[in-house]
């Protein structure tokens, strides 16, 4: 793959870095929009998301392979499995840890960073060190056309310019997820609740809201997120008991520059982030980029922290 | 005796002990703690920061870094002698920590803590990103030759615990001072009420950034004695599980206490000691440690001492 891309031109090597970013920020929206529903309701920023994202691959490997049968059996399976999982283990950190140290937002984190070396390390304990693969349930590869102007528009179709079904239905499957959030949030009476219990804890309480539940329902919804992310990623990269640094760093970067708690700005950045983590790689270094990446949501948190699309100060 | 005579003695009591200890030990333990006394010494610039001025960093890795890198590309590079490469190492810390404390400053609370974090993200990346130089993961050795300070060669064990007792028992005393100074007392009224502080006319700003380069400082020294009497530097000591070792040690021993950051490196090396006999998961223990003393000993082990024994330890 790599060798045809040297040979490929400019612009059909920018739609397929295009097409390979928008794969990367459907699966980051998912995972920041995870973050930033904690951070949105509870006020705390949970540094263990990454490793719900790692729980989930690990533990969508783990149903795939106890399924058995045809790769689209155990998929489905992991699909409803590993995210409903992970949410119950989150909620039940939650009630256990969190409730305990009353959502302080400094003890928060330190206890977020232990139950992050927890989960990793029993992760490495039970699973063990080796990546593993999910099958995709269907990957067939799809050829991409690129007009040419040769005396007039034409189209043909560079070599090594695809994508697969697959990915595409990664993509369409976060769509639709987003958009059930966002109803969730704005059309049910339970998205009224966590809105309520956002917007005053205090009150909500006082008109008989138990926010504890609520508290719990969104730490496990946050996770189970960041885990259906996993799942619909794990058939393209594979499970690693260590995969959990790299989505914790973006999820931060993209739930930082979107706003905090912002949701329509979580997902507009993720798609930023995203998108121009695969064309930036063109010109610039991995390294270089998240270098550059990791200094401006610092310098953005320094000297804009509503972020870059919030409008109201934070 | 007095207050101030009796924390005297007891610290003082422990630089002889450790002293003394040097003649007793096996090899192994002589070793041991020769490293934790540098940790140690890591730790009291990072409790000067959390413990007295109430300031939560998660990024104390890139001060370490830049005092162990200071020091060691210096005489990798330049062929600079120990001691002029020990004071680029402690200066580079200097320089590092009053520009990201200039920036990071003007955030608080969670903010800081991610914003650090981040700085420190782009330090470690950036170590490497110019692996030509650093030989980045890998790291290099730092020959015997290059290593004889004032014709004492430290890669000998003796001259080794020496120059480690001498490191921590100087900033030992050097902070013993401190926090009886006026300085260290207006970062102690800080730490307690910030409004009420700059309602009093202290600037509180200058006081921050005063404790942040000072703890940066003696974290670069760290730093930079660490890679000279082990011979060793690698990216591996930028990485965001040495920003949350002081911090892990500092919660342990008694945030806010002079002794507490030796207890808690001495403990904290021992379990890590222990567990990783017993699994490659040793980092496990960091988690559940972390978690326990949130949950049930906010103060670590030097607070319950001042809470149930020493109502004078300061």
């Amino acid at each position: 793959m790599e060798g045809n891309v040297e040979a490929m031109e400019f612009g059909p090597y920018l739609m397929l870095a295009s097409l390979e970013g928008a794969v990367t920020a459907a699966v980051l929206a998912l995972t920041a929009v995870g973050l930033s529903l904690v951070f949105g309701v509870m006020r705390v920023v949970n540094v263990a998301h990454g490793e719900f994202f790692m729980l989930g691959a690990v533990l969508a490997w783990a149903v795939a392979s106890a399924v058995g049968g045809p790769p689209a059996l155990g998929f489905l399976a992991a699909l409803l499995v590993a995210p409903i999982a992970v949410g119950l283990i989150a909620a039940a950190a939650d009630m256990t840890i969190l409730k305990r140290v009353e959502y302080d937002p400094e003890r928060t984190i330190v206890v977020t960073i232990g139950l992050l070396y927890i989960i990793q390390q029993a992760t490495l304990m039970t699973y063990g060190p080796e990546a593993r693969p999910v099958e995709p349930p269907f990957n067939a590869r799809l050829a991409l056309p690129w007009i040419t102007w040769d005396g007039g528009p034409r189209l043909y179709w560079p070599w090594g310019l695809s994508t697969t079904t697959y990915k595409l239905a990664v993509i369409g499957a976060a769509v639709a997820v987003l958009l059930g959030v966002w109803l969730l949030m704005t059309r049910t009476k339970i998205g009224l609740i966590m809105r309520a219990t956002q917007l005053d804890r205090e009150m909500a309480q006082a008109f008989g809201i138990p926010v504890e539940r609520i508290y719990a329902l969104v730490f496990g919804l946050g996770a189970g997120l960041a885990a259906l992310g996993a799942v619909l990623i794990v058939p393209i990269q594979q499970a690693h008991y260590l995969m959990g640094g790299d989505p914790l760093l973006l999820s931060f970067i993209v739930v930082i520059i979107g706003g905090l708690g912002s949701l329509p700005g979580t997902v507009v950045a993720a798609i930023l982030i995203g998108m121009s983590d695969g064309i930036i790689s063109v010109f610039f270094t991995p390294t270089l980029a998240k270098i550059l990446a990791t200094l401006l949501v610092a310098l953005v948190l320094v000297f804009r922290p509503q972020g870059l699309f919030g409008a109201r100060p934070a | 005796m007095s207050d101030a005579g009796k924390s005297l003695a007891l610290h003082l009591g422990l630089l002889a002990l450790l002293f003394a200890l040097q003649f007793v030990l096996p090899a192994y333990h002589h070793g041991n703690l020769s490293r934790i006394m540098v940790l140690a010494t890591y730790a009291i610039g990072y409790n000067l920061l959390f413990g007295y001025t109430g300031l939560l960093s998660l990024g104390h890795a890139m001060f370490f870094a830049a005092g162990m890198y200071g020091m060691g590309l210096t005489i990798r590079h330049l062929g600079l002698s120990p001691g002029p490469a020990l004071l680029i190492g402690v200066l580079s810390g200097l320089a590092l920590s009053a520009a990201v404390g200039a920036l990071a400053l003007r955030t608080a609370g969670v903010a800081f803590m991610i914003v650090t974090l981040m700085f420190a993200q782009a330090g470690y990346l950036i170590i490497l990103y110019f692996g030509d130089w650093t030989r980045g993961d890998e790291g290099f050795v730092i020959q015997q030759a290059q290593r004889v300070l004032w014709g004492i060669d430290l890669s000998q064990p003796t001259a080794r615990y020496f120059a480690a007792w001498t490191l921590f028992a100087t900033c030992l005393i050097l902070s013993l001072r401190l926090i009886r100074h006026p300085f260290g007392k207006t970062l102690i009224a800080i730490r307690e009420n910030e409004d009420r502080a700059r309602m009093l006319g202290y600037d509180t700003f200058r006081h921050k950034l005063g404790a942040v380069v000072l703890s940066g400082t003696i974290s670069a020294a760290a730093g930079a004695a660490y890679g000279l009497l082990f011979g060793y530097a690698g990216a591996s000591f930028a990485t965001v599980q040495y920003s949350i070792l002081p911090l892990l040690w500092v919660l342990l021993g008694g945030a806010g206490t002079l002794i507490g950051p030796f207890l808690g490196t001495l403990f904290t090396f021992y379990l890590i000691d222990i567990a990783s006999g017993l699994t490659t998961a040793y980092m496990l223990v960091v988690g559940v440690v972390l978690v326990l003393i949130t949950l049930f000993a906010r103060q670590g082990i030097g607070g319950e001492i001042r809470a149930r024994v020493w109502a004078w330890l300061p």
